[in-house]
């Protein structure tokens, strides 16, 4: 009986244990990753390059080659310049007080009260609404009939009622209402960034700072801050980044106007690009980026790498 | 004077006392243990010595002061914590240095007192280092040094030595010892660990379900526990309980031996049934019951190896005794009474 339960076991190939093997696996898990970085970010890049030293346009599709005459042309306009200033700002600015409200956010939602879960569910909405629909609202709070801000600051008196803001009409204003609804919409993230931070830091340590007699301010600045700041800049690249690169906002509330006061580089390329059809210089425009986010993710990774050891 | 006393401390989360009407004191460098078993409160009345949590009710005295209001900073306490609570961004000196710093504290005066601290637990070559750079025992002496700095009324240490391997906390145990009777800072110690209890404490409260049990001296909460939980919390084995008439008979395993090897009169003789035996080199530890007896607990004796005659094996039936004076009556509400005034 065993010789002949033996004689029919059939003998294991090595292909049968294929999937067991990490050689094969591994190559084969991480391919649809790499096609997608490849397809989706490399070969539009490397076309996007390609583009902006080409005479590229949707009128005349040429791949004939300028050299660098594009980016003299994009260089020497005012447009451009203004809208480089623009972005800067609008990014500084915006991650300033997307992560100040962040904090306070946090250290308010790290308090034990009844309905903690529920307000922190709420905090993330800004980030969770879709941008077109929440700067559709955003729009009807800085229209010039219906503005409800208006209409409180002039029911308080802090507004003259004969001369209504136009939030989207000046220049100066119209900057403040895409940072505001920018930095509403950073708040979240920055919430969250802070609270997994304030949440991380060990609570001996807070423990022993307060009998070691450190204050509110102390506690806050000296131990949590230091101990949190990995954390923190990772948020604020991200965040740096996101703001940089983001039209969203721009582009759904004030389409970069008026006279182009809220132009970004994103917008901005998406018009002379995409909507102009002038692809070289919209891709000149969008490639502007490219140092800036090259610069935030080596941080990035070095930040990150410090975080490890 | 009592350098920390507590009065009918309580508290209360939701139905629940954590703390359930503590009384003690703790004299002049004195080093008192508060043992018991996880989650009996022992940690939640230290924080409230502290002045990290609040009590419900009652009165801590610090220094003949009383601190109910006084908060952490002011109350003249430094505590080390279970996982140490070093500040992981600074050094070692800035770590040991903060609580002076927070003070104001002029310069060459940190200086001096941060090095002196540093010195008297020998921890000065590594000012400069991270506290993740630190080996678990450097980073207990950089909290005591922390602690000592303040040269606090007195030190709480919430189980200083539990994230310490089992080697390293023998030797921690004696150094820091060491340490407290050099400085002769009144210590409050919370642990689980009898062992560091017995070894450590000049008196042990025991403590359970925020109750205390007792408070004495490492001999008489061994030799006169004041109930049966003091009783089986405290020895390994812990003390064997026979049901008798009201109430429940107690001795400890080490008292129990074979008939032969006990002499004198005045012997309480029990037969024994051996149905397991342990060998633990210095010792052997004999598990089984006594026969006769209505209730089937499990009884231990714990007999020197060498002494362990070979006739004992698993499944051997034996005259066992115990000396009268070493018997332990418990009435039905576990506690100690007068020996053998109930029998």
């Amino acid at each position: 009986m065993t010789a002949i339960a033996e004689g029919t076991r059939p003998v294991p190939r090595r292909s049968r244990f294929v999937l067991d093997r990490p050689e094969f696996m591994g190559p084969l898990f991480i391919a649809p990753a790499i096609l997608y970085v490849v397809l989706l970010v490399a070969l539009p890049f490397f076309l996007a390059i390609y583009y902006s030293v080409s005479a590229y346009t949707i009128f005349n599709p040429s791949y004939h080659f300028v050299g660098l005459k594009n980016l003299k042309e994009v260089l020497e306009s005012d447009i451009f310049r203004h809208t480089l200033g623009n972005t800067f700002f609008f990014t500084i600015v915006s991650q300033i007080f997307g992560l100040l409200l962040g904090k306070v956010g946090a250290m308010l939602l790290i308090q034990d009260f009844p309905g903690r879960g529920i307000a922190r569910a709420l905090v993330v909405l800004p980030w969770a609404v879709p941008v077109s629909l929440a700067v559709l609202a955003w729009k009807w709070m800085f229209d010039s009939l219906y503005s409800v801000i208006n209409w409180t600051l002039m029911a308080v008196g802090l507004m003259d009622p004969m001369n209504p803001a136009q939030w989207l009409g000046t220049t100066d204003l119209a900057m403040t209402a895409v940072i505001t609804v920018h930095a509403w919409r950073l708040f979240p993230f920055g919430v969250v960034i802070f609270l997994a931070g304030l949440t991380s830091v060990p609570k001996d340590v807070l423990d022993a700072a307060t009998i070691d007699g450190a204050g509110f301010w102390r506690r806050n600045y000296v131990i949590i801050m230091p101990i949190i700041l990995p954390i923190i800049t990772i948020a604020l690249i991200f965040g740096t980044v996101f703001t940089f690169t983001d039209l969203s906002v721009v582009y759904l509330l004030t389409n970069g106007g008026p006279v182009n006061s809220t132009q970004v580089l994103g917008s901005l390329g998406f018009q002379v690009g995409v909507l102009s059809g002038d692809v070289s210089h919209g891709a000149v425009i969008c490639l502007f980026l490219f140092p800036f986010l090259l610069l935030a993710t080596i941080i990035l990774l070095k930040v990150l790498r410090r975080r490890e050891i | 004077m009592a350098a920390v006393a507590a009065r009918h401390i309580r508290k209360q989360f939701g139905d629940v006392f954590a703390v359930n009407d503590i009384s003690l004191s703790v004299n002049d460098g004195e080093f008192l243990v508060l043992l018991g078993p996880s989650g009996c409160g022992k940690t939640t009345f230290l924080r409230i010595l502290a002045g990290l949590e609040s009590q419900t009710s009652g009165d801590i005295l610090i220094g003949g002061e009383n601190v109910n209001e006084v908060p952490p900073r002011a109350r003249g306490i430094a505590m080390v914590f279970q996982s140490y609570g070093l500040y992981p961004h600074l050094s070692v000196f800035n770590n040991i240095a903060f609580p002076l710093k927070t003070q104001n504290t002029p310069r060459d005066e940190l200086r001096r007192k941060v090095d002196w601290a540093m010195r008297l637990l020998s921890i000065d070559h590594l000012s400069s280092r991270r506290p993740r750079q630190l080996s678990g025992g450097e980073r207990q002496r950089v909290a005591l040094a922390r602690a000592l700095v303040r040269e606090p009324t007195v030190f709480l240490l919430d189980e200083p030595l539990s994230n310490l391997d089992a080697k390293l906390r023998t030797s921690a145990r004696s150094e820091l010892k060491q340490f407290q009777q050099t400085v002769r800072t009144s210590t409050v110690y919370v642990t689980h660990d009898q062992v560091e209890a017995m070894g450590m404490g000049d008196r042990i409260a025991v403590i359970d379900h925020g109750q205390l049990r007792q408070i004495g001296t490492p001999t008489e909460i061994y030799d006169q526990p004041a109930d049966e939980f003091v009783a089986t919390f405290l020895g390994t084995p812990p003390m064997n309980l026979v049901e008798r008439e009201g109430g429940s008979l107690g001795f400890r395993p080490e008292h129990f031996l074979p008939r032969e090897m006990l002499n004198g009169s005045a012997l309480a003789e029990m037969p024994f049934r051996i149905d397991r035996m342990e060998y633990l080199g210095s010792e052997r530890i004999l598990y089984g019951e006594i026969e006769g007896r209505p209730s089937k607990r499990i009884v231990t004796a714990k007999l020197p190896a060498h002494a362990a005659s070979d006739q004992l094996r698993a499944g051997d039936r034996h005259a066992f005794a115990v000396r009268c004076s070493e018997l332990h009556y418990f009435d039905r509400e576990g506690r100690r009474t007068r020996e053998g005034a109930v029998q």
